[in-house]
């Protein structure tokens, strides 16, 4: 098998002076590697976020929003007894374009119109800009909206607006379900997610003289926000111009949100004829911008005696929220990997997305897979648990290998890493060792694993230990024909005064974008990495190389540079006399003036995917991920310490160790808290913790002390073999500690998060978990607009 | 509105805003410090901590009328002596050394709550730099190279 794997303390070269800057230059030890690029002025505080932008003469801008869950908007009125003359008001009416926010269906409007559907408690209604912030503040509150309440709908099972549906299908369930010695049934649900990105959404739109408009902000995919600036304000590709500010962490969040946000800035800007600040604080973020789908998912699954799937049939229903978004995509992502990695002759997945009168759902490291695949690993658990088997030993019997065919028909060809990552963390855990202490310490602690009634426990027996093993796959790069429709361009630039310039939209919001990108293209071209640079991820500037999502940077837009960096090297090398690239391009770009090589995106041939029958190779290759969590359960409380996660991913080729591991740790601590502390309540369609004081994400104090092993199995497809990361790390961590719960406390979590209340009432045997959402209320909106 | 007086960086300030005025706004509007970051505004995050008289604070829950005669120090003030020798000081390298930084958005809070912890003497011992850090939120991380960042700083555990 050509997999290797890379230890966290491998040695690569010796450290030397590394210049992370043109013309600065630092020493750094970083195991050899090249330094963050952006690092320096990250550390000083000279990087410009967004809300560090200074624009002279800018305004402030705010959002008017419902605060119904549903109604009919009737007016909007300002204060007559005030003066508007010193604000900028912007309503549906002012919308020079389309009143659409550009997305994958057109069916949420920038501003609700006079006589449209309020659909969420925060849809935004109005737009204002003042001059200071506490005119905005006082002139806001004196705009009064008329609404008329329409009852609400709060339960995606009870929706009949169903964004999305796909049915995969293979086999004969009849007969697998037939074959099974043992039939296990599973509902899980998950709830709500914030990114919490620790910067908020910040816009800022600055008009021109002559009817341009650029927007600076926090952004991942700047061709999105162009594509929503040019529908709304009626601009053509030029008068738009989107240019990423340094961004502070994103995750999904800043996708397809910034769009909103973009287009509202442009608004008031254009009205107002002056640049405006639109920078949500965390209450507004939290309570109007995108979260992870809620869903519920059932298995049905059948085994035999010896551990072999031979039936599933899975349902799958997303909370859309009130807008279409990326439902859709989230949803067949969701699908697609909601079996898990294992083979199973007869499958049966049915998913669906609805609306609700909640704010839209969307895109969230994962991406719909991190749901499905709780519900499949935490089902595969409980199946052990039923055979007598070892958690390790079932997945191993099942889990995918070369050859095998998953139930889209797609046949595993190459690059298939799941044995490898699961006996590496059953062997670097001990996990087995590990296991057999735990259960003899559940034995003789209490016997069947149920809270005792009596007295408070006392000394050792205070704190039950647990360890949990979760195993995933994750599709690289976007889903089905969805690179193909993306047509990206990357390009390289050989300037006259011989710079060599990367151009690509794709986004450094954290992850390392902007020093992987010159590492490999250096590394092709033969020169120091310093003498590559990044353009600024300014849509005046660089082509659009897709959005920064779906892992799909280093895969995809890496394996773009690198190919334009080989055409680059040719066509030195055919103006040189075929000398060497990094001895001869400066005379060659003297002579010849600029050089530009634009590589377009081609599909693999023997990729391919039909998106009506949902048939074919739904991704191009998988990233493989195993997790061993070890937890302590307090017995008195029920609440949950994660102690230490191993982590193994299989990421086809590191770039960049240390920020590759960089990923893995930071996407383990997102899982650890998805599964033990976040969680939104909602009451009639309102996010009710929705500032960071009651919205918690974990500390450093929570935080488990992460172990990463990092697998390369390359993917053929992409020059450099890579398949990505940033979302490998999200779909494990979550049921191996929920899996480790159970370890401890001998209780299945089948609601996220596993809190104290959750866990303590399942030890009881007592009530079962409350649903995310609360039952119809038909009220809802009346009691609300009262 | 009245005149407030402190020393930032090491140099003399001096602004005029109303009493109530954060010291966050004071640092990034009145004196264009704006390596000091807002995360959420209540005190939660810590993306605005700064040192005053050597403590770590949230810059967003101090009154500017708090700070009269005071000395406050920013992210930028870290590297001050370093930058006179084109870098970074030891803190900040460590951080780039190890990957620390993500997004950068914490790092300044990070790097301040980091640095009252060293100048408080504190070691390289793991469950004390988390409780240091622990009013410092990273959703980037997994703190993991944050931490190793720090104990490499620091002295060696007790």
């Amino acid at each position: 098998m050509p997999t290797r794997t890379v230890t966290p303390d491998v040695e690569i070269g010796a450290a030397t002076a590394l210049v992370v800057a043109p013309g600065e230059v630092t020493t750094g030890r970083a195991r050899g590697l090249p330094l963050r690029r952006e690092g320096p002025a990250k550390l000083t505080g000279a990087a410009k976020y967004a809300d560090d932008l200074v624009f002279p003469g800018a305004w402030y801008g705010a959002t008017i929003r419902s605060t119904e869950a549903r109604a009919r908007l009737v007016a909007i009125e300002p204060d007559p007894m005030l003066d508007w003359s010193k604000v900028v008001l912007v309503t549906a009416a002012d919308i020079p374009g389309e009143n659409v926010v550009s997305g994958i269906q057109d069916d949420q409007p920038v501003l609700v119109p006079i006589g449209g559907e309020i659909r969420h408690h925060a849809e935004p209604l109005a737009l204002i800009a003042a001059p200071d912030k506490a005119t905005l503040r006082r002139m806001k509150a004196a705009v009064r909206v008329v609404t008329e309440p329409l009852a609400p709908v709060l339960d995606p099972e009870a929706s009949d607006h169903v964004f999305a549906h796909y049915d995969i299908s293979t086999g004969d369930l009849q007969a697998g379900f037939a074959e099974a010695h043992i039939v296990l049934e599973g509902e899980y649900r998950v709830g709500h997610q914030e990114q919490l990105y620790i910067e908020g959404q910040a816009m800022i739109a600055v008009p021109g003289e002559a009817g341009e408009l650029a927007v600076h902000g926090s952004l991942q995919c700047p061709y999105y926000v162009h594509r929503g600036l040019m529908r709304s304000l009626g601009l053509t590709a030029k008068q738009a111009r989107v240019v990423q500010a340094e961004t502070g962490g994103a995750f999904g969040g800043k996708e397809e949100y910034p769009t909103v946000i973009g287009i509202h800035a442009a608004l008031l800007a254009a009205k107002a004829g002056r640049p405006v600040r639109m920078i949500y604080d965390r209450h507004e973020d939290i309570s109007a911008t995108t979260k992870r789908h809620p869903a519920i998912v059932r298995h049905r699954t059948g085994v035999t005696r010896d551990g072999r799937l031979v039936a599933q049939d899975i349902e799958v229903i997303m909370d859309g929220g009130a807008y279409c978004t990326l439902t859709p995509v989230v949803l067949s992502r969701g699908a697609l990997h909601a079996g898990g990695p294992y083979r199973c002759p007869n499958v049966r997945i049915r998913a669906r997305a609805t609306r609700t009168n909640t704010p839209p759902n969307g895109a969230f490291r994962g991406f719909g897979a991190p749901q499905t695949e709780f519900a499949a690993e935490t089902q595969m658990n409980r199946l052990a648990e039923q055979l007598g088997m070892s958690p390790a030993e079932i997945r191993a019997r099942n889990v995918y290998a070369i050859g095998d065919t998953t139930p889209t028909g797609q046949v595993l060809q190459e690059s298939v890493a799941g044995e490898e990552v699961l006996r590496l963390a059953v062997e670097g855990s001990g996990f087995e060792r590990i296991r057999d202490e735990t259960a003899l310490e559940r034995g003789t602690r209490l016997g069947s694993g149920a809270l005792p009634a009596g007295p408070l426990l006392t000394g050792q027996d205070r704190v039950a230990y647990g360890v949990g093993l979760a195993l995933a796959w994750h599709g690289a790069g976007f889903t089905g024909s969805g690179e193909v429709h993306l047509a990206s361009v990357a390009s390289i630039e050989l300037t006259s005064d011989a710079r060599i310039r990367v151009l690509i939209a794709s986004t450094e919001m954290g992850q390392g974008t902007k020093t992987i990108f010159p590492m490999l293209v250096s590394a092709e071209l033969g020169v120091p990495i310093d003498a590559v640079e990044v353009a600024p991820q300014d849509t005046a500037e660089v082509p659009d190389s897709g959005p920064t999502v779906a892992s799909r940077t280093a895969m995809v837009v890496g394996g773009l540079c690198i190919e334009a960096a080989r055409r680059l090297k040719a066509t030195v090398a055919e103006g040189s006399g075929g000398r060497a690239f990094a001895e001869a391009y400066r005379e060659v770009a003297a002579a010849r003036g600029p050089i530009r090589i634009d590589q377009h995106f081609e599909p693999s041939p023997n990729v391919t995917f039909d998106d009506e029958t949902y048939r074919g190779d739904a991704y191009p290759a998988f990233g493989w991920a195993a997790a061993v969590a070890s937890v302590e359960v307090d017995l008195d409380t029920a609440e949950v310490t994660v102690r230490e996660v191993l982590a193994v991913d299989d990421v086809g080729k590191v770039i960049h160790p240390i920020l590759c591991e960089g990923q893995v740790e930071g996407g383990t601590l997102q899982a650890v808290g998805y599964a033990t502390i976040e969680e939104i309540k909602l009451r009639d369609g309102r996010y009710l913790n929705d500032r960071l004081a009651t919205y918690l994400i974990p500390t450093a104090l929570d935080a488990p002390s992460i172990r990463t092993v990092l697998v390369e199995a390359p993917f053929s497809g992409a020059p450099h073999g890579a398949k990505g990361v940033g979302e490998l790390p999200m779909d494990v961590g979550a049921p191996a500690v929920v899996a480790a719960i159970a370890d401890a406390v001998g209780v299945w979590i089948t609601d996220l998060p596993a809190s104290p209340e959750r866990i303590l009432a399942a030890m009881a045997g007592t009530a079962p978990s409350p649903a995310p959402w609360p039952k119809e209320d038909p009220d809802a909106g009346r009691r609300a607009a009262a | 509105m009245s005149g407030f007086r402190f020393l930032v960086n090491g140099a003399p300030a001096e602004v005029e805003a109303a009493g109530s005025r954060r010291l966050l706004d004071v640092l990034r509007e009145d004196l264009g410090l704006t390596g000091t970051k807002e995360g959420c505004g209540e005190g939660e995050c810590g993306a605005c901590s700064v040192l005053l008289d050597g403590q770590v604070v949230d810059a967003c829950l101090v009154p500017i009328c708090q700070v009269e005669g005071r000395i406050v120090r920013t992210v930028e003030g870290l590297s001050l002596a370093a930058r006179e020798r084109g870098g970074l000081d030891a803190l900040q390298e460590a951080f780039l050394d190890t990957g620390g930084a993500q997004c950068g958005i914490c790092t300044p809070g990070m790097l301040m709550a980091a640095r009252a912890y060293l100048d408080g003497g504190g070691t390289s011992d793991d469950g004390s730099i988390r409780e240091a850090i622990a009013g410092n939120l990273c959703r980037c991380t997994g703190y993991t190279k944050i931490i190793e960042a720090i104990a490499l700083v620091a002295g060696p555990a007790a």
